[in-house]
């Protein structure tokens, strides 16, 4: 095999190659069976009662076929017609996260969520946590009932009690607290105000799980404006982040993920591209695809901040500012192409710390960025939480003065720092309660708990970004006797009607009075209702912003950089802030960059575990002891290549202790060490911090090297924008194969005579510049095709079920061979995305050892995979070049050993089930089936309406969950279609050729010619 | 002579004359309604099809049901009064409608309304007025007829069938006449002079026992006698879960002999499903109601039907009826009815078999995968008028002459059920 340019590696022990790896990473399937002896080495009594019982049952079985039932409606719905899938807008209200969506329902019950394309506020796309929720609607631990002190209890009695304490608690001038967080719907704010005109003493405390309050403040200092702005990624030329994982967790990464790829695509025409710069200590998904990431600790930040500002200023010509400064050669690269683009780039920081936010708005101020990327009219709202009242609440709540205290849907025992102090005060309230729809470690503390409904089952409206309105409307009813939090506020202020009507009422005064298009309000209400999203015509006024803030002595506030070990607090893709940790999908998808799942871990640099002596491979590695301000907890290594020197990584949301059976106890909980600085939470803890070896083994569940093999250079394809606008095909390896006749291309040579597609070709291409290795796919491909949930011990055997993944490749640019080299790279390497699934070669080297046809190829080009055929043999799995076909080695549903595969174990989590996909049994193989449900469909509905697929109608549900639409699906024999168009196909007697230069298939070398194209990475650095 | 001439003239007279009038009248009438009740055999049968899907519940054309018969509705009433009266029979009641308030009286229930068209409601009555020209008769003759649909497959069968009985006859004759020949033959050769060897050979015998015993004799037994018990066995395993004939007691004993066959509802008017989803869906209750809110008594009686009551205690008590299930495939295939009744236009008879006269109803297909797939095999594909197959016809009438099959469309590949 060729040798690229550069080394690819997977994981460390790839790059150092480690014995026990190298040994491992040949065989597929790690273990040889049986599996264990104790499970397997059946006895001979054992043996008579099994052949005892299979006899009986087989005689039993004989008797009679079983009878089953067909339950029609009493009264059949007119809308739904059993079959027929229906799709409604609506909006993910979870928290301080928003996405507007639309939710397919089968019978009566949502099974798959999807973006809502008419949404400026999500732009049509999801996340993992969003697409993952659909089967929290059907979590056994969710709330069944008004509980008092943890028994049941009527609503009548709650209702009663609550407000006779409410009442009597406001008769006497007492206080009375209202805790959430952001609250963004307009019609919740006005239930809330008619609870505050019942009960005077009310007050409302928001806080976000995590704080953007920095941002808030210092725009109150800056411009005036207590406000999270909005950005538009989708004009910036360069974007310069500190510590900001816009991709990942910043604010509204699903918007700015679309945004901003769209700033990266290349083709048609297209030859220009952003640039993005990351200074950042833990390695997050921003960082992974910066073109330059620059690993800093959390205490540079602010001095190299500072010296962004007087580099940019002194190319403003205006006054520099004092304070320390830190300079390198990164940063005044990225000043000057920040300089050469402004009004079109951005500056943003993850920072909490209102001054260093203040000088990033002095930066984007000079750079004339404010009206253009930064619009301060248009507010986040879902990100409005403030700190410092969430702090006066604790300090309140602590001295008794507060009466009565309602948590609404949020759970600051867990996720805010001093959630101790919290739960250890509650008993000095006359009154608690919680609305939270599942048990928390909020609600186990309050003496009611009113559980609300899933946003799945509710009416709402939400305001997310200032003039951009959504609808909610329940896709099913109450799963269990819960209401509607905003219906009890509402009920408590002694209005007794639902919310719906308030809801529709409230509308009616304002949204439809202010709107001139329809005259009728059922009209009005129907078509907002069918679009999910409402843009008043009259939005937000223009106005403009002076920048006044004195950042003279604001620089002079910020530290240098400390000589300690620091600990950076982040949230990871997956679990977030932890509101949803019950949620197996999430637990079990791996993190997009460590590739580690089912708990959390320190991520320490390399140098650092060499220091601590932990040399980690195949998920084997050691815990420390951590010590944060003296405490100290015991918590797993896991060595991070690109963390800074000098810091180390915990992730948020783990540690849960009343979530559920899948949550509890998994990792450790990172919020009491978040520390509070002058009212707001901040989330780099500089000083304190050390870390001792312990020498304790433990094992994390990594995916990161499962399913790989290293040295196949032509698997990853990239190159720089300069090569690629002289040779758009710069990067690409174009492999030869040595004949009798000479050197040819691979796909010259073929023992086979290969496919002639009439009907359709189904083809995907993923573009590896748009993928910014998010992972909502996986998820979105889980839920559509009943993928089990395996647990933690499977991952570690290797034996995750997951059709499609997501491959994390590490770089550099030393020279292939060079060790030396490469382990310095390790430092800081440069990072690739490759979603991976079944490619659907047309020389498919599964079909052709599969012994009894199980596998096989079909008139569409699809690689067919028949469960039922199936033997097990899992020789389809040994040949497969890509690895991705995946054996059943257990019954994951219907068995206690999983318990932790919630959608498969139980009648109500049976109920996310995609009733046209099979779920798969014990002993056979599986794999991605290109959705062929969605394409059977998609044509069946075609045929019905006399006419061919119009592309875009097919689509599956990787590509449509895709919030960058790095992946595309369609017909290549549709010229129309994008796929074919993307691709440029030509075609010539019957020869089909593409003749997009970026475009190419992995392992090309061994002909197997695959169905899927993916397109070379482009980075924009300087070579 | 002369007088039956004259009277043949007379006669022949006032044919024409009566012709004439009678062409007047129709001119009259028809000019008068010429742009509503057409004569177009194509709106005719939109007419057919939409009285048989919505209107056969209730109506026949010369049959009292739950609403009058509709012979010669065209002559008895105004088109406009029939356009307002289908589209919304309360409203003309509650206008006070002196034939709507009569009908009323007379029937005791209010028409369903239906959202038709104009042009819509004017095809059926193009129907009702073509289906009243025709004798009373010749009517119920076609529609028997009309039943009584015979599929015609097997000719390659009955080819191998008159080969086979060819051969045998050949084989026979041979026989015979190889027995002529070896009786002719010995009997020349007794006649002969021969020694003691030869005449062992002529004079052979059959020995019965000798040749039971013999190996070659034994061992095609043993052969033979294991090949049919394998042969029972592995039919008997195909026939594991094979449930054709399953006829269980339902809760209630619905008939589909009365309404399918005698009162000839159109499979769809229940089976809302079938031309949309996956499942042809068994109906819900308000489906039965909308007749049985009506119809109550044990057919030509006036017994209260104890079955019909069960629908009003569904109703009552607001449960579900639990249906027994009849068809069942398993969970790993997939199957749907919309493709095949909607697009691939299949009776439902095909699979389902007569339906129509079946008290009880039954499973009538075996509905195993290789009854799928010889169906999947020997099926044109329907292909006509559906743009969607248009490219794939011209494409298969380039390499071959035989219609397209759905096997020819990928109809045997795992995925198309399988996922």
């Amino acid at each position: 095999m060729e040798k690229g340019k550069k080394t690819y590696w997977k994981g460390l022990e790839q790059l150092t190659n480690d014995p026990a790896f190298v040994q491992i990473e040949r065989n597929e399937f790690p273990e040889k069976l049986p599996l264990k002896d104790e499970e397997f080495g059946a006895s001979r009594r054992d043996f008579l009662k099994m052949m005892g019982f299979s006899v009986a049952a087989a005689s039993l079985a004989a008797c009679e076929t079983p009878i089953r039932k067909a339950i029609p409606y009493l009264n059949k719905p007119i809308e739904i017609d059993p079959g027929v899938p229906g799709y409604y807008a609506s909006s993910y209200i979870n928290g301080s996260d928003y996405c507007s969506i639309v939710v397919k329902t089968r019978e009566g019950r949502p099974i798959k969520i999807e973006g809502n394309k008419l949404s400026a506020v999500s732009g049509g796309g999801t996340s993992a946590q969003v697409e993952a929720s659909i089967l929290s609607l059907y979590d056994k631990e969710r709330l069944q009932n008004p509980t008092k002190n943890g028994s049941p209890i009527t609503w009548n009695d709650l209702d009663k009690e609550v407000m006779a304490l409410l009442s009597s608690i406001s008769a006497a001038g007492g206080q009375i607290r209202i805790v959430s967080n952001s609250i963004y719907s307009p019609s919740t704010l006005a239930a809330i105000e008619a609870f505050k005109a019942k009960y005077p003493g009310t007050e409302v405390v928001t806080y976000d799980p995590v704080s953007n309050y920095g941002i808030t403040k210092a725009n109150e200092t800056s411009f005036g404006v207590a406000v999270v702005p909005s950005y538009d990624f989708s004009k910036v030329k360069t974007v310069v982040s500190f510590d900001a994982d816009f991709l990942g967790t910043w604010i509204n990464p699903i918007l700015f993920s679309k945004e901003f790829t769209k700033t990266r695509k290349l083709g048609s025409g297209k030859k220009d591209m952003s640039r993005l710069y990351s200074f950042e200590s833990n390695m997050s998904l921003t960082g992974a695809n910066a073109d330059y990431r620059i690993a800093v600790k959390p205490s540079q930040q602010g001095a190299l901040i500072v010296s962004l500002y007087n580099v940019i200023a002194s190319k403003a010509v205006v006054p520099t500012i004092g304070g320390s400064s830190s300079t390198n050669d990164a940063i005044s690269k990225a000043a000057s192409d920040l300089w050469n683009s402004r009004g079109n780039s951005l500056v943003v920081s993850g920072s909490n710390d209102p001054g260093i936010q203040t000088i990033v708005n002095g930066i984007n101020s000079l750079l004339a960025n404010y009206g253009s990327t930064i619009d301060l009219g248009k507010s986040v709202n879902f990100r409005s939480g403030n700190d410092e009242q969430m702090e006066k609440f604790i300090t309140d709540l602590s001295s008794g003065s507060i009466g009565a205290v309602i948590y609404y849907n949020c759970n600051p025992v867990y996720d805010y720092p001093k959630g101790t102090a919290i739960a250890a005060n509650i008993s000095k309230t006359s009154l608690s309660v919680s609305t939270s729809d599942r048990s928390d470690e909020t609600t186990s503390v309050v003496a009611y708990q009113a559980p609300d409904s899933h946003f799945l089952e509710s009416w709402n409206d939400a305001e997310p970004i200032a003039g951009q309105l959504s609808l909610s409307q329940p896709t099913i009813s109450n799963l269990f006797n819960n209401r509607q939090a905003q219906e009890s506020f509402l009920m408590w202020s002694g209005n007794e009607f639902t919310y719906y009507d308030f809801l529709k009422a409230n509308w009616e005064a304002t949204h439809f009075a202010n709107q001139s298009v329809e005259t009728e309000l059922q009209t009005f209400w129907d078509k907002t209702l069918y679009d999910g999203v409402f843009v008043p015509a009259v939005s937000v006024e223009e106005k403009s912003y002076e920048f006044t803030a004195d950042l003279n002595a604001t620089a002079q506030n910020i530290k240098g950089s400390g000589s300690g070990l620091e600990l950076v607090i982040y949230q990871s893709i997956a679990i977030g802030s932890g509101n949803q940790a019950n949620n197996p999908w999430l637990q079990e998808m791996p993190d997009p960059v460590t590739k580690a799942c089912w708990e959390n871990y320190l991520t320490v640099s390399q140098a650092h575990a060499v220091e601590l002596g932990i040399v980690m491979s195949e998920g084997n590695t050691q815990k420390v002891d951590l010590t944060i301000n003296g405490t100290t907890i015991s918590v797993p290594v896991v060595v991070q290549p690109g963390q800074a020197q000098g810091t180390i990584g915990l992730a948020l949301g783990y540690g849960r202790k009343k979530a559920g059976v899948v949550a509890d106890d998994l990792g450790l909980d990172a919020n009491p060490f978040v520390e509070v600085k002058s009212g707001i939470r901040n989330y780099n803890i500089t000083s304190g911090v050390s870390i001792a070896a312990t020498g304790e083994p433990y094992r994390v569940a990594h995916t990161q090297t499962h399913h790989t093999h290293m040295d196949r250079h032509s698997v990853i394809q990239e190159s720089t924008l300069a090569e690629y606008k002289e040779n758009p095909a710069a990067g690409r390896h174009f492999p030869k194969i040595s004949t009798s006749t000479g050197k040819k291309q691979p796909y010259e040579v073929s023992l086979w005579e290969g496919h002639t597609y009439t009907n359709h070709h189904w083809a995907m291409t993923i573009d590896m510049n748009s993928c910014t290795g998010c992972g909502t796919c996986t998820i979105a491909c889980q839920a559509e095709n009943n993928v089990p949930v395996v647990g933690k011990e499977e991952v570690l055997n290797r034996r995750e079920m997951s059709w499609i993944r997501i491959d994390r490749y590490y770089s550099s640019d030393a020279e292939h061979g060079d060790l030396k080299a490469l382990e310095k790279a390790s430092e800081n390497p440069e990072v690739t995305f490759q979603p991976m699934m079944c490619q659907h070669c047309n020389n498919a080297p599964c079909e052709a050892v599969c012994p009894v046809a199980a596998t096989n190829h079909s008139t569409e080009g699809l690689n067919q995979m028949a469960y039922n055929r199936c033997i097990g043999t899992r020789y389809c799995a040994n040949n497969c070049p890509y690895k991705v076909r995946r054996f059943n080695w257990f019954k994951y549903h219907d068995n206690r050993d999983f318990p932790e595969n919630l959608s498969m174990n139980n009648d109500l989590g049976k109920m996310v089930l995609n009733p046209d996909v099979t779920v798969r049994a014990r002993g056979v193989m599986e794999k991605c089936t290109m959705c062929v449900q969605r394409i059977q469909y998609g044509k069946l509905e075609a045929k019905k309406e006399k006419r061919r697929v119009k592309d875009g109608e097919v689509v599956t549900a990787c590509a449509k969950a895709c919030p960058t639409n790095a992946i595309t699906f369609g017909d290549l024999l549709d010229s129309e279609s994008k796929v074919s168009k993307s691709l440029r196909i030509e075609r010539e007697d019957n020869h089909m050729r593409w003749k997009e230069e970026r475009a190419y298939h992995v392992l090309e070398e061994i002909g197997v010619k695959p169905n899927v194209w993916y397109f070379t990475k482009i980075r924009n650095k300087e070579a | 002579m002369h007088t039956t001439d004259r009277l043949s003239l007379n006669v022949n007279f006032i044919a024409r004359f009566s012709a004439f009038l009678f062409f007047i009248l129709i001119v009259g009438v028809s000019s008068l309604r010429a742009q509503e009740i057409s004569e177009d055999a194509e709106v005719i049968a939109q007419g057919e099809q939409l009285f048989k899907a919505n209107c056969t519940a209730c109506h026949r054309i010369n049959e009292r049901l739950i609403g009058p018969a509709l012979r010669d509705v065209h002559t008895r009433r105004e088109i406009d009064w029939i356009l307002n009266f289908v589209k919304n029979p309360q409203k003309m009641i509650n206008s006070g409608d002196e034939i709507a308030n009569a009908l009323f009286e007379e029937y005791q229930v209010v028409m369903t309304a239906f959202p038709f068209s104009d042009d819509q409601i004017l095809s059926v009555v193009s129907y009702i007025k073509a289906e009243s020209d025709k004798p009373i008769e010749v009517a119920v003759a076609t529609t028997t007829a009309g039943d009584g649909t015979v599929v015609e497959h097997g000719m390659p069968q009955t080819y191998i069938n008159v080969i086979m009985v060819g051969l045998i006859v050949v084989l026979v004759i041979l026989l015979i006449v190889l027995f002529l020949i070896i009786n002719v033959l010995a009997r020349f050769l007794k006649e002969k002079e021969l020694d003691e060897d030869e005449r062992e050979v002529v004079e052979q015998r059959l020995n019965l026992k000798a040749l039971v015993r013999s190996n070659a004799f034994l061992g095609f037994a043993a052969f033979f006698f294991t090949a049919v018990v394998l042969k029972t066995v592995i039919d008997g395993l195909f026939t594991v879960g094979v449930q054709t004939g399953y006829a269980p007691t339902q809760p209630i004993a619905f008939s589909h002999q009365i309404h399918a066959g005698q009162y000839q509802i159109d499979c769809n008017y229940c089976h809302t499903g079938v031309r949309k989803s996956k499942s042809a869906n068994i109906p819900s209750v308000n489906i039965c109601m909308n007749c049985h809110s009506a119809i109550k008594n044990i057919p030509w009686t006036t017994n209260p039907s104890p079955e019909i009551a069960k629908i009003y205690q569904a109703v009552e008590t607001n449960t579900p009826i639990e249906w027994v299930r009849v068809h069942n495939l398993p969970d790993l295939a997939y199957f749907n009815h919309s493709q095949h009744v909607e697009v691939g236009g299949i009776e439902c008879q095909t699979c389902h078999g007569p339906v129509e006269e079946m008290d009880v109803i039954s499973q009538y297909a075996n509905l195993t995968m290789g009854w799928c797939i010889n169906c999947h095999r020997e099926t044109n594909l329907n292909t006509r008028g559906n743009a969607y197959y248009d490219k794939l016809v011209q494409l298969h009438s380039e390499v071959s002459k035989e219609p397209m099959k759905v096997e020819d469309n990928g109809g045997l590949e795992c995925a198309r059920c399988h996922y």
